[in-house]
C-alpha cells in the first residue's frame, strides 16, 4: 500500500508543468471547413470521414449552446480563439525510447510508463491531438484484442470501426458531440473478440500541453459476445491563463453477455472546460459500468449513460465529483431502458468546497411497453463550507406496470462537532476534513482498482488541506 | 510527575458564564472525580480544557506542566496529552475505527515517520480484547450505528491506544448497564498508573464503586465547593446536593441585592 502510494503520487500540482514543443502540424485558430480539410489531409482520411466531419460542423454551428439548463459559463468559450489540431505526427510509437524526449518526459513525470510496467495490459498516451505512444502487451495482442489510437484504427480496421462509429452517440446528440464529430482526433479504439476476458486494465492517458487548445479525442470500445474488458483513463493539463477546451466522445458497445468497465480519474487544471459525452450500449445479458471521478476543471458537464437494448442488460454509473473553490461539476447519469428485465444503478457522491458547486443531473427512462425493469438511484452531497453549493435535478420517467424505481438523495455537512471530535484525537482541522471526505466516498472508492483508489485519496487530501484556513 | 492545573477559570458560551472561578490541580498518578448536579458546569469544564470552539474563556488559565494551553488548537492540546472521552461521541460516517485510530497515532509521529502496521494491529487487538470488543468492530465506521455502550467502549479503546497523560472522562457511565459499566471500568482501571492523571466526571456515585478515586470534588454553579476523599461521594449519594447548593444560592441572593 505505502509502496503504491509513493509510486503513484499524482497530485493537483503534479500536472502543472509544460515543455515547449515544436508542433509539425497545426491547424491554426478558429474552426471552418478549411480546418476540417486540413485535419483530413494531414491524417489521410477516407472521404466518408471528411463528409461525416463536415456534416457535423454544420450541426455544431446550427445548435444553440445548452446554457438554458446548465451554466452561463459556457458562453465564455471563444471558439474562434481555439486551436483545433496540434501534433508532431500521426503515428504513435510502440516503445517509449522512440517517443520524442519532451513528450516522454511529460509522461514519465506523470508516472505512466511505470504504471504500464506494474499493472496494465496496454497503454495509450495522447499528447494534445494525437497519441504519442500506444502499445499492448504481447499476450493480450495474441488473444486478438485490438488496442489502437482512433486515427490508426480508422485506417487499419475500417470494417469494425465504421460499423459502430457514431452509432451509440449520434453526431447531433448535443452541441459538443457535434463539435467532437467535426474535429475529433486521438482517443482509443478497442475491440475484444468473443469470449476473451482481458485480465488487466487497458489505460489511456490524455495530456493537454498547448495553450488555447482544444482536445477532442474519440473513443470507441467494442466487447464482442461474452468478452470482458476494463479501460481506465486519466487526464491532466498545466494551468494556463486562458481557457482550454476538452470535449470528448466515448462510445461503448457491449454485445451479448459482454462486460465493459470504464474508469475515469479526471484531474484537469481549473481552467479547462470539460464537456464530454459518454454513452454505452448494452445488448442481451451485457453489462456496462462507468466509474467516473471528476476532481479538476473549471466546468465539467458529463452524464455517462447506458442504453439497455437487450433483455437482462445492466447499466451502472458510479460517480464521485469534487467541486473545489470556483469550480462547477455538473455531472450525473443517463439510464435508458429499452428492453424487458433490464436493471440500472446510479450512485453519485459529490463534495462541494469553498465556492464550489456540484450538480447532479440524472435521467432514468423506462417506457410503458416494458416490464421487469429496475432502477436504483442514490445521490449524496456533502457541503464543506457555508459558500458551497449543491443542486439535484433528477428526471425519472417510469411508465407501465411491473417496473420499479427507487430514488434516494441526501445532503450532509461535516459538522463542527465532528471536526472537534477528530481534532481532540490529535488530527489537524485539515486532516480531520480529509478523513471525513474520504469516509464519505469510501464505499465507492473501494470499487476502484487499488492503484486508482490510492491516487484518488491523495487528490482528496490535497484538495481538503487547502480548504481550511 | 506532570500537572494539569486549572486556575480561577471563568468561561462560558456567549454572555452566559458557566465556570465561575474554578481551581483544581490534577497530578499524574491520581484519579480525581468531579460530582455535581445537572447544569453545574461539569461537561463545560471538560470541553473548555479540550478547547471546544463554542466556549470562551474570560479569565483564569489552564496549564499543562506550567505551560498555558488556552492559546492552542484542540489538536495541539490532544497531541500534548489531553484526552476527552466524550459524553456524546460524534459519528464519522465511512471512517473505520482502525483507520481513525491509525490516523490519530500517525499524527503524533514526527514528520516522515510511518506507523508500523503490524505493531499497530497487535496493540489494537490487545486493547480490544481487554475491553471485550469483537474483532469485526475495527471495520465499522466510528460510532455509526453504535449502541450507547459500544460508543463508551470505543472511547475507552481510543484512550487505551493513545495513552494520554491526562484523561477527562465525561459521564462515561451514562447509558451503560451494569455489565458494560464493569467492562468499561476495568478498562479505565487498567490504564491507571504513575504516568496518567484522570478526571472522572459523573452525576452518580455508582461509577466510583468501580473506578475508585483518590480525590472527590463537588462542583456547584461553576466552581468546586468541597473536596475530599472517596467518602465524600458516599455522603452525596445519601444526602444529595442540596446541602452544597445552599450557601451558593444565598451568595447569589446577596449579589442580587
Amino acid at each position: 500500500m505505502s509502496d503504491a502510494q509513493t509510486q503513484l503520487e499524482i497530485d493537483r500540482e503534479k500536472g502543472n508543468f509544460r515543455y515547449d514543443v515544436d508542433y509539425e502540424f497545426d491547424a491554426g485558430t478558429g474552426l471552418t471547413e478549411k480546418t476540417i480539410d486540413y485535419i483530413c489531409d494531414v491524417k489521410g482520411e477516407p472521404d466518408w470521414i471528411r463528409a461525416f466531419r463536415k456534416d457535423a460542423l454544420a450541426k455544431f454551428l446550427a445548435k444553440p449552446m445548452p446554457t438554458n439548463w446548465a451554466s452561463k459559463d459556457l458562453e465564455n468559450i471563444v471558439f474562434d480563439n481555439i486551436r483545433y489540431y496540434l501534433s508532431q505526427g500521426q503515428k504513435p510509437k510502440r516503445t517509449w525510447d522512440e517517443v520524442p524526449e519532451e513528450v516522454k518526459q511529460t509522461f514519465e513525470r506523470l508516472g505512466i510508463p511505470e504504471q504500464e510496467r506494474k499493472f496494465l495490459a496496454g497503454v495509450e498516451a495522447q499528447f494534445d491531438s494525437e497519441a504519442a505512444y500506444s502499445n499492448i502487451k504481447d499476450a493480450v495482442g495474441k488473444q486478438g484484442v485490438i488496442f489502437l489510437g482512433s486515427t490508426e484504427a480508422l485506417k487499419e480496421h475500417p470494417e469494425i470501426f465504421r460499423k459502430w462509429f457514431g452509432k451509440v452517440i449520434p453526431t447531433g446528440d448535443n452541441k459538443f458531440s457535434a463539435l467532437n464529430s467535426a474535429v475529433f482526433s486521438g482517443g482509443s479504439f478497442i475491440y475484444v473478440p468473443p469470449g476473451v476476458k482481458v485480465s488487466h486494465p487497458l489505460q489511456a492517458y490524455f495530456r493537454i500541453n498547448a495553450e488555447s487548445f482544444g482536445q477532442f479525442e474519440r473513443t470507441l470500445i467494442i466487447a464482442d459476445e461474452g468478452a470482458e474488458v476494463t479501460y481506465m483513463e486519466g487526464c491532466t493539463a498545466p494551468k494556463f491563463d486562458t481557457a482550454t477546451l476538452h470535449s470528448a466522445v466515448v462510445e461503448l458497445v457491449a454485445l451479448k453477455g459482454a462486460k465493459i468497465q470504464y474508469i475515469t480519474v479526471q484531474n484537469w487544471s481549473n481552467n479547462v472546460f470539460n464537456l464530454v459525452t459518454k454513452r454505452g450500449m448494452a445488448m442481451e445479458d451485457a453489462e456496462v459500468k462507468w466509474i467516473d471521478c471528476n476532481i479538476g476543471s473549471r466546468l465539467t458537464m458529463k452524464y455517462p449513460g447506458v442504453v439497455m437494448k437487450g433483455r437482462r442488460a445492466r447499466g451502472e454509473v458510479i460517480s464521485i465529483a469534487l467541486a473545489g473553490d470556483g469550480q462547477h461539476q455538473d455531472t450525473g447519469a443517463k439510464m435508458v431502458h429499452a428492453a424487458d428485465d433490464t436493471t440500472s444503478n446510479i450512485v453519485s457522491k459529490s463534495i462541494s468546497v469553498g465556492t464550489g458547486r456540484a450538480t447532479y443531473r440524472g435521467l432514468v427512462h423506462v417506457p410503458k411497453r416494458l416490464k421487469g425493469c429496475k432502477n436504483n438511484t442514490e445521490c449524496d452531497a456533502l457541503l464543506i463550507n457555508q459558500s458551497s453549493r449543491t443542486d439535484t435535478y433528477p428526471a425519472i420517467t417510469v411508465r407501465g406496470t411491473g417496473n420499479a424505481c427507487q430514488h434516494e438523495a441526501s445532503v450532509s455537512q461535516v459538522s463542527a462537532e465532528q471536526i472537534f471530535y477528530m481534532q481532540q484525537r490529535g488530527l489537524t482541522e485539515g486532516q480531520a476534513m480529509s478523513l471525513s471526505v474520504n469516509g464519505f466516498v469510501n464505499d465507492l472508492v473501494r470499487q476502484f482498482p487499488m492503484e486508482y483508489s490510492v491516487e484518488l485519496k491523495r487528490l482528496i487530501d490535497l484538495e481538503m488541506e487547502g480548504s481550511v484556513g | 510527575m506532570k500537572h494539569l492545573e486549572i486556575l480561577d477559570l471563568h468561561a462560558g458560551i456567549g454572555d452566559r458564564e458557566i465556570l465561575r472561578g474554578l481551581t483544581l490541580d490534577l497530578p499524574t498518578g491520581q484519579v480525581h472525580a468531579i460530582m455535581g448536579p445537572n447544569g453545574s458546569g461539569k461537561s463545560t469544564l471538560a470541553k473548555v480544557i479540550a478547547g471546544h470552539p463554542d466556549y470562551t474563556v474570560t479569565s483564569g488559565d489552564v496549564r499543562l506542566d506550567g505551560e498555558s494551553i488556552l492559546g492552542m488548537e484542540p489538536d495541539e492540546r490532544a497531541r500534548k496529552g489531553v484526552f476527552l472521552a466524550f459524553q456524546y461521541p460524534s459519528e464519522i460516517p465511512g471512517v473505520t475505527i482502525a483507520n481513525f485510530l491509525r490516523a490519530a497515532l500517525q499524527a503524533r509521529l514526527p514528520e516522515g515517520e510511518e506507523l508500523e502496521a503490524v505493531d499497530y494491529y497487535a496493540k489494537l487487538y490487545e486493547k480490544m480484547d481487554m475491553l471485550q470488543i469483537p474483532r469485526n468492530f475495527t471495520s465499522r465506521a466510528v460510532n455509526e450505528g453504535f449502541s450507547g455502550g459500544e460508543k463508551k467502549r470505543c472511547e475507552i479503546l481510543q484512550m487505551a491506544m493513545l495513552r494520554p497523560a491526562f484523561a477527562l472522562l465525561d459521564e462515561t457511565d451514562s447509558g451503560l448497564d451494569i455489565d458494560a459499566l464493569k467492562i468499561v471500568s476495568h478498562g479505565v482501571n487498567s490504564l491507571r498508573g504513575p504516568d496518567t492523571g484522570m478526571l472522572v466526571i459523573t452525576h452518580y456515585q455508582r461509577l466510583l464503586n468501580h473506578i475508585v478515586p483518590d480525590v472527590v470534588h463537588v462542583m456547584v454553579n461553576g466552581r468546586i465547593v468541597e473536596s475530599g476523599t472517596k467518602e465524600l461521594a458516599l455522603k452525596l449519594e445519601s444526602e444529595g446536593y442540596d446541602w452544597a447548593n445552599e450557601p451558593d444560592a444565598a451568595e447569589e441572593g446577596a449579589a442580587a441585592r
